[in-house]
């Protein structure tokens, strides 16, 4: 179709196979790697059977022992995740959370729509090893097609009795109700994803007490785990923690799935080795995005989502490790990389982004709710060249009430800077607040010349307070 | 109209039933309300509080919390432009003036034929695809300015529209339940004990 | 104001407690018990926490992010949200570090970023906890010089509450009180992030009898009350701690006046009693004492009908009439609407007049035996493992009640029984709740004794029963061998009995309870035989409140000299020959006992209106003019001589001894044999008629309080729906409700609540009166209902 270039409707464009180990990804190549008959025809449901043919502890072992890492952002290991519920207390649920709306991030979607089977696949297991009695599936609302492929899917499963009552013919027992959303990026957090599948509005709940595996849907233990996470299972339990454990590194084993968007020469979603490849790789290499577009330089790039702190070419060795990124003052989260070349106008796209996260604020909390929105008003004056040097300062001052302290930052050789290393503290109860101001304190720190340039030198004059 | 009809109370129902609390089922059943009238009325909001046990103001608490719940009516066919990172990056700006000036309207407005309503959006997970955007959430992708007329003659002469349903419909295949194949939902309150694959034995 | 924290001092714990752990807080060790919250530690030991979303008696959600303290961990201090975070033995909190009272400032900031700067024209500007707390931990200047949000303001949410969303910080105490407290979820946040604001249903009110504690608990002048708007700055108001009489719940509050103008009652939080709540009615009805109808002068009849008088002339003619009437033919009804020390020294007084005739009541109680059961008080109820509920609807008598079984049911903590001859307040929190009409109440209660769940949950501990008079046209005693039937079946059992006028327990219990089963029918029926030849109404108005509508005509128009004390000419008081005008509430210090037995003081916070004065002040000037010397000058003395006579009564008692809690009174009274009724079949063409009230009616101070007035629903029949048709109306249409004494004709509604076979009319309403149909004594009453052409 001439308007969809990349890629024809209905399906999903983006995906770049290569040659490399896939674990995720092995059927995206199929043009109907979607259906039950072609599932079936590449191992499908071959990892359930394994897992059912042993006793539930030993399938949560061998998640254990893989390390699988939640590929949601927070990068928790999901066997260890399991293991969090509180003893005797019933019944548990599995929540899936496909609620992808991070900016930049492109990958659960995929799975959705070119591999619903073995996401279901992947619910079940973690139901069997986890003793979850129903699992909710939470796809975003806006995504039509992963909500039809899902269901479509599932009335397959069913139908076939994969999913359901005995399932496989065994004592395992469990349903998926798909379920969806209606559009709020808030509710990809765990406990607003809660509050909104009980029919509330998605806001978050306070950890503590909230900790949905202890307290979760309905006042119950409650597993959330990200769809790629879900998705790396059937894998598993049909190769074992041990070739699972053999890509990749000790603490980051496996691949991960990152979405590589702006100004690059090939952007695109790959399914990457975790812990060793670079971001050089990334941006540069071959068999990935070949390079920043019109062989422009590199100025900045978000490693890991809208939320994570810039780098900038400095950063550019660092493989996908935690261990790695957190210490160089900025995170992996969603396996997101957006790329900004040396045309960018920096104060705008952090206006974008610090938008983005004042529009999605749920309002719950007080620094949230006034602060992002604060300091979009300001930045957009900035931007607009109406703003003073005063109002630069006051971004900062806003920042502080949101997220006290030092705000991580990475190394910069040319301004003098060391890093400050991930995570920051906040006065807010979930990472939108502090989302708002990442962008607009990576960009003034490593970018102030670009800001001063578009202000006017003035100096502020306070406004009495109410009531004085 | 305006309160479910017939076949949608029937469908209601059923979703209801998959949830250990029926309250679980609004979202599901304001998308219901909404691909019945194209919008979310009142009266379905005060129905659907009935059907889940909920007052009109709690429902109405929730629905307005989601950006797809619209109250008013809106075009045939609702345009989300996205204007978000990596769109921005790749002229979702740019895009977005072009597209103000071939509807005729502004970003919010709807064209007076009642065809298309035009929406900025925010980040729609198609980021290497960008400038994207969604029409009825169904997407279109690396669009430039031609694609985007292109595509409003396409939808102005019916040629989507199998592909595209009016503003309100998602999925076309629900999710179904066979009866002998269900497990059933369970008021949490009702369960004391755990599943009975958890005995230590293998399950098959 | 918002709140009043009074959480129990760890001084009267009891030693050794098993809970009790120990923190410090900035630098200084507090002792606080395990689950606590860090916050209400901190505020018992005067280090003051700002908040906004915190309330002492709902759920913390922990959003303003004001509360925000320092506590040391693992990984150095945490800033961790003090009304969310228990306290950990040996934890260390600081409220004083530059990091916090950083923090401190930049919510404040945060908080006025979008609040208009209209405190001078405010309702809450001078006790306003967001300006306050912008002094005491604000910065003191704002930088935001961006355009605030603007919505249209303010809007009515409701009859009595308007809504300011420009002014609101959006710290969910309003929603999470309707919800949560209240039951009334009808506001709800709309919308999200910077939009968020609180709103109700497209033109659905916030109509919600408990919709002024959220004007209280609003931590701005966003949610602002009707009655009080503009009316004064709270610099202006002087304040009295006192106790509310409208219902015999016995709210706590304070008396707030300015030039000696009632201007506003405010919650207090009295842990036994009403956490801070109270209903609208008890919150509005200061209007009533400030009302232009007030009896300012006595009047005595004459030929032209009442005609002012003094008080000396009036009080002879009183005198006169008492005088020449033998004690035998002077009869005293009512005192339930005063203080104890009214009604006691009017017992006094007949006493010394050797009138046995007496009856706080008015028919439309329960026996005085019923206070002979091992009594229960709110708290024993509310932590009960089963109550049982005989009583009417009590979210419509008795709100505060309502609220305190609804929190207890709703966290669990007890199951309630309910049976009632239609749904109430409660019946969709109660375990069981079973339909029946009184007369087989007790039948009900065996059958269900006899189910094996039921017996085990009763066993499972203690059981308290809540009995009042369920149905005003149905006979008293099925209440009482109803209880009966339970105490038979669970001796341990014990009663907490809900009479709803103001001080009706007190009033019975110093004095004017009935001597030899002579009670307010009785005495009415002896003054319709000629019998009484001075009739005396304190504050009782027998033509609006007796349910037999004829009996209470007979009564009046058969006593040969009628006298009533009021604040008011009531309906009967413009039958009467000489009408005295009463201090209202507000006007006259005392005590007064709530349903449990529990003593409280109220307070005088303005001069009586015209010349009024207290009833006991009445009572003992009468005694002079007899001839006995009651031997009382001061309110003090009256006291004294109470604490002497009165069982219960004592040094404790006293306006100046007695605090916020009160004291419990035990009951005198002992346990009578009750004479036991049994089922009465209806006959299938007609409907048994069940009577009971609603919180807006043709009372007094409801009807004389301009905002309260217009609230009432009217009188009106609901049957259910598929009732409807053998009725022959449509819903709304005109009915005539008829049996063997009258008839009347009032528009039918329908409503699932209601059982098949039964119509229910609400008491003192507007429109027809339903006590025609109404015989007092009669075991229950059927009535036909027909369409009229
Ligand atoms: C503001 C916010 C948005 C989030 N959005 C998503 C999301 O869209 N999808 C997702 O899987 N996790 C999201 N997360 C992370 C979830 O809270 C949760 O950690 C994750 O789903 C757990 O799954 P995992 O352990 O498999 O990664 C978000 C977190 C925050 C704070
Ligand atoms: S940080 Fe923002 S989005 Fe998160 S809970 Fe607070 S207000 Fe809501
Ligand atoms: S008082 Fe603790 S967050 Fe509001």
């Amino acid at each position: 179709m001439t308007s969809n270039p990349g890629g024809t409707w209905p399906h999903a464009p983006g995906f770049y196979a290569g040659d490399r180990p896939k674990i995720v990804t092995s059927r995206f190549e199929h043009e109907d790697s979607y259906t039950l008959t072609r599932y079936l025809a590449t191992d499908g449901y071959a990892g359930l059977r394994a897992a059912l043919g042993r006793p539930a502890s030993d399938v949560h072992d061998e998640v254990k022992n893989a390390t699988v890492l939640g590929r949601g952002g927070a990068g928790f290991p999901a066997g260890n995740k399991w293991g969090l519920t509180p003893q005797g207390v019933w019944p548990r649920y599995l929540v899936v959370n496909g609620d992808e709306s991070e900016p930049g991030t492109y990958k659960d979607r995929l799975l959705m729509e070119r591999d619903p089977h073995q996401l279901i696949e992947g619910c079940l297991i973690a139901c069997y090893a986890a003793g979850l009695s129903q699992c909710f599936l939470y796809i975003r609302g806006e995504m039509a097609l992963a909500q039809e492929r899902v269901a479509a899917a599932l009335n397959e499963a069913y139908a076939a009795g994969y999913v359901g009552k005995n399932i496989l013919g065994s004592r395992f027992s469990v349903d998926i109700v798909l379920h969806w959303g209606a559009g709020a990026y808030v509710v990809g957090e765990e406990t607003a994803l809660i509050e909104s599948l009980e029919g509330n509005r998605g806001m978050p709940r306070l950890k503590p007490p909230y900790f949905p595996a202890a307290i979760g849907l309905y006042g119950q233990p409650t597993i959330v785990n990200n769809v790629e996470t879900l998705a790396n299972l059937p894998w598993l339990m049909r190769n074992g923690a041990a070739a699972y454990t053999a890509i990749g590194t000790a603490t980051s084993p496996g691949t991960r799935m990152v979405a590589v968007s702006g100004h690059v020469n090939r952007p695109g979603v790959y399914e990457i080795i975790n812990g060793t490849t670079t971001f050089r790789d990334l941006l540069y290499g071959d068999e990935f995005c070949q390079g920043i577009r019109n062989g422009n330089e590199l100025k900045a790039f978000v490693p890991g989502g809208g939320s994570a702190p810039w780098f900038t070419p400095d950063q550019l060795d660092l493989p996908f490790e935690a261990s790695q990124v957190g210490p160089a003052g900025s995170m992996l989260g969603s396996g997101a990389v957006m790329v900004m070349d040396s045309t960018t106008d920096i104060p705008r796209a952090a206006l974008t982004l610090t938008k983005f996260y004042a529009h999605e604020s749920c309002g719950k909390c007080t620094p949230c709710r006034e602060g992002g929105t604060w300091l979009e008003r300001i930045l957009s004056r900035v931007v607009d060249g109406k703003g003073t040097d005063a109002d630069l300062d006051q971004l900062l001052e806003v920042g502080e009430s949101i997220c006290p302290g030092a705000f991580p930052h990475a190394s910069n050789e040319k301004l003098g800077l060391t890093a400050v290393p991930f995570p920051y503290r906040m006065n807010t109860i979930c990472f939108v607040g502090p989302s708002a101001y990442a962008p607009v304190h990576s960009a003034l720190t490593l970018f102030r010349s670009e800001f001063e340039a578009r202000v006017t030198k003035r100096t502020h004059i306070p406004v009495t307070a109410v009531g004085q | 109209m305006a309160r479910l009809n017939e076949e949608n109370l029937r469908l209601a129902r059923e979703i209801i039933g998959r949830y250990p609390k029926p309250r679980s089922a609004t979202i599901p059943l304001l998308h219901l309300a909404q691909e019945q009238d194209g919008h979310v009325t009142k009266e379905a909001m005060a129905h659907i509080g009935e059907l889940v046990g909920a007052t009109s103001a709690e429902v109405y608490g929730t629905a307005s919390f989601y950006e797809m719940f619209k109250f008013e009516p809106v075009g045939r066919y609702l345009i989300n432009i996205c204007g978000t990172m990596s769109c921005a990056l790749m002229g979702a700006e740019e895009l977005m003036h072009h597209a103000e000036e071939t509807l005729g309207v502004h970003i919010g407005g709807t064209t007076s034929d009642g065809m298309f309503t035009l929406e900025r959006a925010e980040c729609q997970a198609a980021c290497t695809e960008a400038p994207c955007l969604q029409v009825n959430y169904r997407y279109r992708f690396r669009v430039t300015p031609q694609n985007f007329d292109d595509l409003v003659d396409q939808l102005r002469s019916g040629q989507l529209s199998d592909e595209i349903p009016q503003h309100g419909t998602l999925a076309v295949t629900r999710q179904h339940i066979p009866a002998d194949k269900g497990v059933g939902a369970v008021d949490p309150e009702l369960v004391t004990e755990g599943p009975a694959w958890l005995d230590g034995k293998a399950a098959l | 104001m918002t709140t009043i924290d009074n959480t129990t001092d760890v001084a009267d714990m009891p030693e050794p407690d098993p809970n009790a752990v120990s923190i410090t807080i900035n630098g200084r060790t507090v002792a606080a018990r395990k689950g606590e919250l860090i916050i209400a530690a901190a505020d018992r030991a005067d280090e003051y926490i700002p908040r906004f979303c915190y309330h002492p008696r709902m759920s913390s959600v922990g959003m303003c992010r004001q509360c925000l303290v320092e506590v040391e961990g693992p990984r150095g201090p945490m800033m961790v949200v003090s009304c969310m975070t228990p306290v950990a033995d040996g934890q260390v909190v600081r409220t004083d570090t530059p990091q916090v009272k950083r923090a401190h400032e930049g919510i404040i900031e945060l908080l006025l970023a979008n609040h208009p700067l209209d405190c001078p024209v405010c309702d809450k500007g001078g006790e306003c906890p967001l300006q306050d707390q912008a002094f005491s931990h604000g910065a003191g200047e704002s930088r935001f010089v961006e355009e605030k949000r603007h919505y249209e303001k303010p809007i009515p949410i409701s009859d009595l509450v308007f809504l300011d969303r420009e002014r609101c910080i959006l710290c969910d105490r309003c929603t999470r009180f309707a919800d949560e407290v209240a039951g009334d979820p009808l506001i709800s946040f709309t919308q999200r992030g910077n939009n968020t604001q609180v709103m109700t249903f497209p033109d659905e009110p916030f109509a919600s009898y408990f919709s002024g504690n959220t004007v209280q608990i609003c931590p701005v002048g966003a949610l602002t009350a009707q009655p009080y708007r503009f009316k004064a700055r709270p610099w202006d108001l002087e304040q009295r701690e006192s106790t509310c009489t409208t219902c015999s719940v016995g709210c706590r509050t304070v008396v707030q006046s300015s030039r000696d103008e009632l201007l506003r009652y405010q919650g207090v939080d009295s842990d036994p009693v009403n956490w801070g709540w109270l209903c609208d009615r008890g919150r509005f009805n200061f209007q009533s004492v400030n009302s232009d109808d007030r009896l300012t002068h006595p009047l005595t009849k004459s030929a032209s009908g009442l005609q002012q008088t003094s008080w000396s002339e009036a009080l002879e003619n009183v005198a006169r009439s008492l005088r020449h009437a033998s004690p035998t033919s002077i009869a005293v009804l009512g005192g339930a609407r005063g203080t104890n020390e009214d009604a006691f020294m009017w017992a006094q007084l007949a006493d010394a007049l050797g009138v046995t005739a007496r009856d706080a009541q008015l028919a439309d109680g329960l026996p005085v035996s019923v206070f002979g059961y091992p009594q229960a008080t709110i708290d024993a109820a509310c932590s009960a493992a089963t109550v049982i509920l005989l009583a009417p609807d009590l979210k419509e008598e008795l709100p505060v009640l309502h609220i305190r079984l609804r929190d207890a049911a709703n966290k669990k903590k007890i199951r309630i029984i309910e049976v009632s001859a239609q749904e109430t307040g409660l019946s969709s929190l109660a375990w069981k709740s079973v339909r029946a009409d009184g007369s087989s109440v007790a039948a009900e209660i065996r059958s269900l004794m006899a189910d094996a769940a039921v017996s085990s949950q009763i066993a499972s501990g203690p059981l308290v029963v809540v009995a009042g008079r369920s149905n005003l046209a149905e006979s008293a005693d099925h209440v009482m061998t109803s209880i009966d039937a339970v105490c038979a079946a669970v001796p341990n059992a014990s009663v907490l009995p809900v009479l709803r006028r103001g001080n009706v327990r007190g009033a019975l219990s110093v004095g004017l309870s009935p001597r030899n089963g002579a009670d307010a029918a009785a005495i009415l029926e002896a003054s319709a035989a000629g019998r009484v030849d001075c009739l005396v109404l304190l504050g009782a108005d027998p033509l609006s409140d007796v349910p037999d509508a004829d009996l209470a005509r007979r009564g009046i128009a058969g006593a040969k000299f009628v006298v009533a004390l009021d604040t008011f000419l009531t309906a009967s008081a413009a039958h009467a020959d000489v009408v005295l005008p009463v201090a209202a509430y507000g006007e006259k210090d005392g005590t007064t006992m709530n349903l449990e037995g529990r003593v409280t003081n109220v307070v005088q916070k303005i001069t009586p209106r015209g010349t009024s004065r207290a009833d006991w002040m009445i009572a003992a000037e009468l005694a002079d003019m007899l001839g006995h010397d009651l031997g009382v000058t001061t309110l003090a003395d009256v006291q004294k001589k109470m604490a002497q006579s009165v069982v219960g009564f004592g040094a404790t008692t006293t306006s100046v001894a007695i605090k916020r809690d009160g004291v419990v009174v035990s009951s005198a009274v002992t346990r009578e044999a009750v004479a036991s009724t049994t089922s009465v079949a209806r006959n299938s063409y007609d409907f048994r008629l069940s009577v009971g009230r609603k919180l807006y009616d043709n009372a007094v101070g409801t009807a004389t309080s301009p905002s309260l007035s217009n609230l009432a629903p009217g009188a009106r029949v609901t049957v259910n729906p598929l009732d409807l048709e053998r009725v022959g109306a449509p819903a709304g249409g005109n009915v005539r409700l008829s049996n063997a004494h009258s008839s009347i004709v009032l528009p039918v509604f329908v409503s699932e609540s209601v059982p098949r076979g039964s119509a229910v009319v609400p008491f003192n309403q507007p429109g027809a009166d339903v006590r025609e149909l109404i015989r007092h004594g009669e075991s229950v009453v059927d009535v036909r209902i027909e369409a009229i052409a």
